[in-house]
């Protein structure tokens, strides 16, 4: 029972850093109707980020004294600042590599090939950058744990799963109930109708790219915290899984991108709970093609009829 | 002069649309530019309010102005947000993913005149009850002539003071076409300037204070509601003898 309860904490963990990555593709694809392959990077250099900006204010580069600030205070700060320039990085990708091609007309084919390449230039500009070496992320929230009767979890574990849930309804929110968010979607089906409304399209894209790379961003700075190395690759094999994860959600829609997330971390450690730990992602994604093959738009997917 | 159309060159690609096109709309007027398929009118609308297709119109001569200022410049999204232009293009083109609520809300995006907005849509439901009565539903389940409310409805909602239709009248039954310009001429009344693009001229003449007649690109004939309506070779051509 114990190890039950331990599993589903470590399944909704798993799924909060799937579902936050998996939303920064379905908010682009519901936008634009463009496969962001560059966003499982972009949440790379989130985590990274939030490495220079945590040993940044523990003091390790001699401008603030170590010891100035608290992990708590820290973590405060790099919350925000880690999110607004890893959306500055998301907008400086659709500005120097997205928009250009769309301005000129290109088939989706090619900006989806743009996206894998930029994704590609992140990895090795980091690497380039900074070298092969692993990076240690500093800890910053003393751990706790804290004990339900048999039960015990981690103050983080708390703190990751709390995030996702915050974050879906702020989301789901913006979405469905402001101008911005009804822009976001009529976007998708008739971008040239846009302008028409005087809406400046550019503008709903740029926050679109704002949303999705702030919270991978958030993700990158949370996963560092739970996993404390920090890699160029990190982000590819995540950035595939919760892609995959949104579209057997249903790419598009928030709540897929969340469900989906959950569905396959769940998924993955019932895997790993009963068999070899070998054997997780070949039966986990067994277990997404049996669902894409039954519901091939996802789970709340739904056919587009018209599509211009 | 509310808008003023001056020896306009228009390309497509290669090939000129509009040969040199002047006409004017004063404040308050209905003007009509009538003329067959392929005359040259939605280019016209679409250069004015520049919907941008894929490979858009492109002018190579001439100017537009509104009031008295060239707008050829004037990024499309502004053209609505502050000198409140408003296109109903052919088509519809609403966002058939929105309900209607959303489609008549996204319109009011850019208004700066938050105050009016609750009033406006008052107006547009008590104009179009069937907008009211559908207003939860996605506007895809709507039928033509009610997506049709919704287009001019949503021109409405945002703040239009002129407004530039594209083929009202297609796709509607003869009932729905009269009570649809029956509304149009209301609104007109409340002081809306409309520049209204047909090819049925019958219906269009009616209604409009003045018209131009568009033919393969060029002006070839203009005056009156009465004087085209009355001129033999605009009846010969465009109203069935």
């Amino acid at each position: 029972m114990e190890i039950l309860i331990q599993n589903i904490f470590n399944a909704l963990q798993w799924g909060s850093f799937y579902a936050l990555i998996a939303l920064g593709y379905t908010l682009v694809y519901g936008v634009l109707l463009l496969i962001n392959f560059a966003h499982g990077d972009v949440f790379m250099v989130g985590a990274y980020i939030a490495f220079f900006l945590t040993t940044f204010l523990l003091g390790q580069y001699g401008v603030i004294a170590p010891g100035t600030l608290t992990g708590a205070t820290i973590l405060m700060l790099a919350v925000p600042l880690t999110m607004i320039l890893t959306s500055l990085v998301g907008v400086t990708l659709e500005r120097i590599a997205y928009r250009p091609l769309r301005n000129k007309g290109a088939h989706r084919l090619y900006v989806v090939i743009t996206a894998l390449m930029c994704g590609l230039i992140l990895e090795n500009g980091n690497l380039a950058l900074l070298g092969a070496s692993r990076k240690k992320f500093p800890e910053l929230l003393e751990k706790t744990i804290w004990t339900f009767g048999n039960i015990s979890v981690t103050n983080l574990k708390v703190l990751v799963i709390f995030t996702a849930f915050v974050v879906f309804f702020l989301l789901q929110f913006v979405v469905t109930r402001t101008k911005t968010g009804m822009a976001m979607r009529a976007i998708s089906y008739d971008k040239f109708a846009i302008p028409l409304m005087g809406i400046p399209i550019n503008n709903i894209i740029v926050f679109t790219f704002v949303l999705g790379s702030g919270f991978a961003g958030l993700a990158g700075l949370l996963f560092a915290m739970s996993y404390p190395i920090l890699e160029p690759y990190m982000g590819a094999l995540i950035g595939w899984k919760a892609f995959i994860a949104a579209v057997v959600g249903g790419i598009g829609d928030i709540r897929g991108a969340f469900l989906g997330g959950f569905l396959l971390a769940f998924v993955e450690i019932g895997v790993v709970a009963v068999f070899p730990s070998t054997l997780r992602d070949l039966m986990a994604f067994s277990v997404l093609l049996i669902i894409l093959w039954w519901k091939p738009t996802g789970l709340f997917g739904i056919a587009k009829t018209t599509k211009i | 002069m509310l808008l003023s159309v001056k020896n306009l060159h228009v390309k497509y690609g290669n090939i000129e649309a509009l040969h040199g096109i002047s006409f004017d709309v004063e404040e308050g007027e209905i003007v009509t530019l009538i003329g067959a398929n392929g005359a040259g009118k939605s280019t016209t609308l679409h250069t004015i309010t520049r919907l941008p297709p894929p490979d858009g119109p492109r002018v190579t001569q001439g100017d537009i102005l509104f009031k008295g200022q060239s707008i050829l410049h004037t990024p499309p999204h502004k053209i609505v947000s502050d000198l409140h232009i408003t296109l109903a293009p052919e088509g519809r083109r609403i966002f058939g993913n929105l309900t209607v609520l959303e489609n008549l809300t996204l319109a009011t995006y850019a208004r700066k005149d938050r105050d009016r907005i609750h009033g406006d849509l008052q107006r547009v439901f008590e104009l179009f009850p069937r907008l009211e009565e559908r207003s939860k539903q996605r506007s895809e389940s709507l039928s033509g002539g009610e997506q049709q409310m919704l287009a001019v409805g949503r021109a409405l909602m945002s703040g239009s003071r002129f407004l530039l239709l594209d083929e009202p009248s297609m796709g509607l039954a003869p009932l729905l076409m009269f009570e649809k310009f029956r509304t149009l001429k209301r609104l007109n009344e409340e002081g809306l300037s409309i520049l209204l693009i047909e090819q049925n001229a019958r219906i269009a003449l009616k209604f409009a204070h003045r018209g131009y007649v568009l033919d393969t690109g060029e002006i070839v004939a203009q005056g009156t509601s009465e004087q085209l309506a009355n001129d033999p070779d605009v009846k010969k051509a465009y109203l069935g003898g």
